[in-house]
């Protein structure tokens, strides 16, 4: 019902639209932003999860005991939406197995365990001097061969985002404007703030390329929030020295969740992504910061993505700050360069304090999508208290960016009322948790949601199946009917085309033979009478008297 | 090394249900100094009765429900149904009075409901009304303002209250009421003009607060202003009063933001907080003007809690990504 004004900043900074809804949770981020990005040391033991991506896992292509060298693809992308994956450091392959993941459920899941040998041996790469040269294809390829996902956390192959940009493109809904996000809202993350400022050359090279794939009609924006003026400096300074004059900063005042894809599309073009569709259906593609750093390393250095920069913070790290990197370090290796106290550390967080989920194990390893390690003591992050009543203050709605009613989705959700639920477009709810960190009340409404939506999931699976089983029933019933009737049908047309035929031989030959099965009832009888005749032949008997003999089995 | 193993989000804004309690009761602090600067110390007594015996009963409740104790008395919400109840009396009720409405309030209008967050009516305004309908006599002696007691201008210590006057006046005009009648002020009634200023303070104190927002509060003030606006006759003897007079008289501030702002029995979107209010509004000055009672509110709020949940229908806000859309397929409505 807003209307969505424009409200502009000064004279040539772009328009950027208001946005419903958000929250102002304390930054905590100038803890790790005072030290620069340091290179994390190599562990003695690298862990990759076949399945780190959105999409399907990826099929090992190594055997345990193949020497591998860093940069070598070691699982290819299997179906559509999956990623390859290389080989960090060199070393051996010393183990496929499952092993603890870092998810939200502490699962276990298959891994190609690499013991390195200290030697971080590259395999030979292929860099490309002048990318404009190669078409967009062929770079999506390269994209694609180099495993870069989305790195702001979505963990989503880049290069099916940019396939999918393309087949829009051809569908003659052309892309009009790619949005570069390097608005890092949740508290605590500075990796990419960080990534701005120290390697903006780097991050504008790889907006080119994608330029170059996408060929944006209208423009080409990085947002990033007012808070981050190093950054913005940064990459204004690399964009006036690349000369590229069609890439324009835009900053703005930010909130929590600015960052979000959907959020950070309405606030700068005014546009929603609707609902269950893609931002290719509103012209626009949106990468982070971090990816397009990792295109290109990619595309000009033929490097694939094995490392990453991620924040490890919290009052349990003694230094926190950013590093960069190997996927597939376990995070213990990683906790400890920042002088990790485990005593003093009460919940492990994999993300922000917003979205990110807990880990109880520190074996696990480093993923492409770990942009952050966060070390929390009970001070930091206190327990969460019982939750009291939903006194439906609406501060939940009030701080919802999706404009849900948060209240009136935990009372169906908690009644299990799924149809209430998706009229109220539970679905559409992107879990950023604005609700549960204002709720007076401390309802963690988002697990609700979260549960709900699983919920709903697996009841429309089932009746998918139950829908599919009646149509596989029907479907038979038909067909024996059909092939009943088809049978009832073809001895309808025999008998008239003996009868026929009869009427036709009995017009021919007078009145020989006077019905059909006086016929063969004849026939029959005289089969048996010859084989009893020979029975009894062969046994020395008199001659029989077959007409005697009931006739039954003639019929 | 234990780690904790919880679903995100981890951060937590530090406001607590108690804490919105707490500030709510604050926020009545210069109202009940108001009430009790003009008409005595009536609402004090009221208060002191109601709040022991509200913390009593809800205690019972609790203990019969098998609820823990101290975790949902100190959500403060009981105090809250007694202050306003206690408000909303007239000064120096009877005990048994208090008592009664309290018990109606806390055990039938909020727990046989399911408690707090579950009860469909305003607790105090259930409660209010059942006294103002079995018991009127008492429900409708207000106590006389102070200063005309201690001035000698009136006998006996209640008297009509300004709303009730003007509603049965048919012969002066309003000028000349105002002029004679020594239970006017300057504006409104005495000292009912600033009780409802007072009211209307702690009500921007909670606003400034983020309690709650400003929909239903301006809607309410706006659609009661409009109507008695557009029925304003310039004074006759017939007339219904001026804007400024129904603002300021009786029930108007009190109500606006402190009982139609209850988020539980209100409409639950800003849109529809707005369509709350000004309905509210409306009967308000519908009741007053040509109903039986002289002031409405707890019949107007109460008949707009019933109204919430079709109003929510009406209202729902449109979700990032959907466009504008007619409300659901009316059947599910009924």
């Amino acid at each position: 019902m807003n209307q969505r004004l424009p409200n502009t900043l000064s004279n040539n900074m772009p328009k950027t639209y208001p946005t419903p809804g958000g929250v102002h949770p304390p930054q905590n981020k100038a803890q790790s932003t005072s030290r620069p990005i340091q290179q994390a040391s190599l562990p003695a033991e690298l862990v990759l999860p076949l399945s780190q991506h959105a999409g399907a896992p990826a099929k090992a292509i190594v055997a345990v005991g193949d020497k591998v060298l860093k940069g070598q693809c070691i699982a290819q992308a299997k179906g559509s939406i999956s990623a390859y994956i290389h080989a960090p450091s060199s070393g051996e392959v010393t183990a496929i197995e499952p092993r603890a993941i870092p998810h939200a459920s502490g699962m276990q899941d298959n891994c190609i365990v690499i013991k390195t040998d200290g030697e971080d041996n590259w395999c030979p790469l292929q860099g490309c001097e002048d990318f404009s040269q190669l078409p967009a294809s062929e770079l999506v390829e390269q994209i694609r061969l180099a495993g870069i996902t989305g790195l702001g956390g979505g963990g989503f192959p880049t290069a099916v985002k940019l396939i999918s940009s393309d087949t829009q493109a051809s569908l003659n809904k052309a892309i009009d404007t790619l949005i570069i996000n390097g608005t890092e809202c949740e508290p605590y993350i500075t990796a990419d703030d960080l990534l701005m400022r120290e390697r903006a050359q780097q991050i504008i090279s790889g907006i080119q390329i994608l330029q170059h794939i996408i060929k944006p009609s209208t423009a080409t924006l990085i947002g990033v929030e007012n808070n981050k003026p190093e950054a913005i400096a940064a990459l204004e300074a690399a964009i006036a020295e690349a000369n590229a004059n069609n890439i324009t900063v835009v900053s703005f005042a930010g909130k929590y969740p600015s960052g979000g894809e959907k959020q950070l599309i309405q606030i700068l073009t005014g546009r929603e992504v609707p609902s269950g569709g893609l931002p290719a259906d509103v012209g626009i593609v949106c990468q982070n910061v971090g990816t397009v750093a990792a295109v290109h390393d990619a595309i000009v250095l033929g490097k694939p993505l094995i490392s990453r920069i991620t924040t490890v913070t919290g009052q349990a790290c003694a230094q926190p700050q950013n590093f960069e990197v190997l996927i597939g370090s376990p995070i213990a290796h990683v906790l400890a360069q920042a002088g990790f106290d485990a005593s003093a550390c009460q919940r492990l967080i994999m993300g922000g304090p917003m979205m990110g989920f807990t880990l109880t194990d520190t074996s696990v390893p480093v993923i492409k999508a770990t942009n952050c390690l966060l070390a929390a003591t009970e001070a930091e992050l206190p327990s969460p208290p019982p939750a009291q009543a939903c006194i439906r203050c609406g501060m939940c709605a009030e701080a919802c960016p999706a404009s849900l009613l948060p209240q009136q989705l935990y009372w169906y959700a908690r009644s299990k009322e799924y149809e209430k639920l998706e009229e109220l477009n539970l679905f559409d709810c992107i879990e950023c948790g604005a609700c549960s960190y204002v709720c007076p009340s401390t309802i963690p409404l988002v697990q609700y949601y979260r549960a709900s939506k699983a919920d709903i999931r697996e009841h429309k699976a089932e009746m998918h199946k139950a829908e599919q089983s009646k149509a596989r029933f029907e479907a038979r019933q038909q067909r024996l009917e059909r092939e009943e009737q088809e049978k009832a049908e073809k001895r309808a047309a025999r008998q008239a085309a003996a009868k026929a035929k009869l009427a036709a031989a009995a017009q021919a030959g007078g009145e020989q033979e006077l019905d059909p099965v006086q016929a063969a009832v004849a026939r029959a009888k005289a089969k048996k009478a010859a084989k009893a005749a020979a029975a009894e032949t062969e046994a020395g008997n008199s001659t029989a008297k077959p007409e005697t003999k009931p006739t039954d089995e003639a019929n | 090394m234990s780690l904790l193993n919880v679903s995100s989000p981890h951060a937590h804004r530090p406001l607590s249900t108690a804490t919105v309690m707490q500030l709510v009761l604050l926020a009545t602090l210069p109202g009940i100094a108001a009430l009790s600067l003009f008409f005595g110390w009536g609402t004090l007594l009221n208060l002191a009765i109601a709040i022991p015996l509200a913390l009593l009963f809800e205690a019972c409740v609790l203990k019969l429900r098998q609820r823990p104790l101290a975790f949902y008395l100190g959500d403060y919400s009981a105090v809250v149904t007694a202050v306003l109840l206690a408000i909303a009396l007239p000064p120096h009720s009877p005990i048994w009075l208090v008592a009664i409405g309290i018990g109606f309030a806390i055990i039938i209008a909020k727990h046989l409901y399911g408690g707090l967050g579950y009860n469909p009516f305003n607790p105090a305004m259930v409660a209010y009304v059942v006294l103002l309908i079995s018991f009127p006599v008492e429900m409708t002696q207000w106590a006389a303002p102070l200063s005309l007691i201690d001035s000698g201008a009136i006998d006996g210590h209640t008297m009509a209250t300004p709303l009730d006057v003007l509603k049965n006046n048919n012969s002066e005009l309003v000028a000349d009421l105002f002029a004679h009648n020594p239970g006017f002020g300057r504006w409104a009634g005495l000292g009912w003009e600033w009780v409802n200023l007072s009211f209307l303070a702690g009500g921007c104190f909670l606003l400034y607060k983020r309690v709650f927002t400003w929909h239903a509060p301006v809607a309410m003030l706006s659609s009661l202003a409009f109507c008695s606006l557009f029925f304003y006759d310039g004074g006759s003897s017939a007339s219904k009063g001026s804007p400024l007079f129904h603002l300021l008289s009786g029930a108007t501030m009190f109500g606006a933001f402190f009982i139609i702002t209850d988020p539980v029995t209100s409409a639950v979107s800003n849109r529809g907080r707005l369509v709350y209010g000004a309905l509210i509004g409306l009967l308000l000055f519908v009741i007053r003007a040509w109903g039986n009672y002289p002031d409405a509110l707890a019949f107007a709020v109460l008949l707009m809690n019933f109204a919430a949940p079709f109003i929510d229908y009406y209202t729902q806000p449109r979700t990032y990504g959907h466009k504008a859309k007619q409300p659901p397929s009316k059947e599910e409505s009924h």
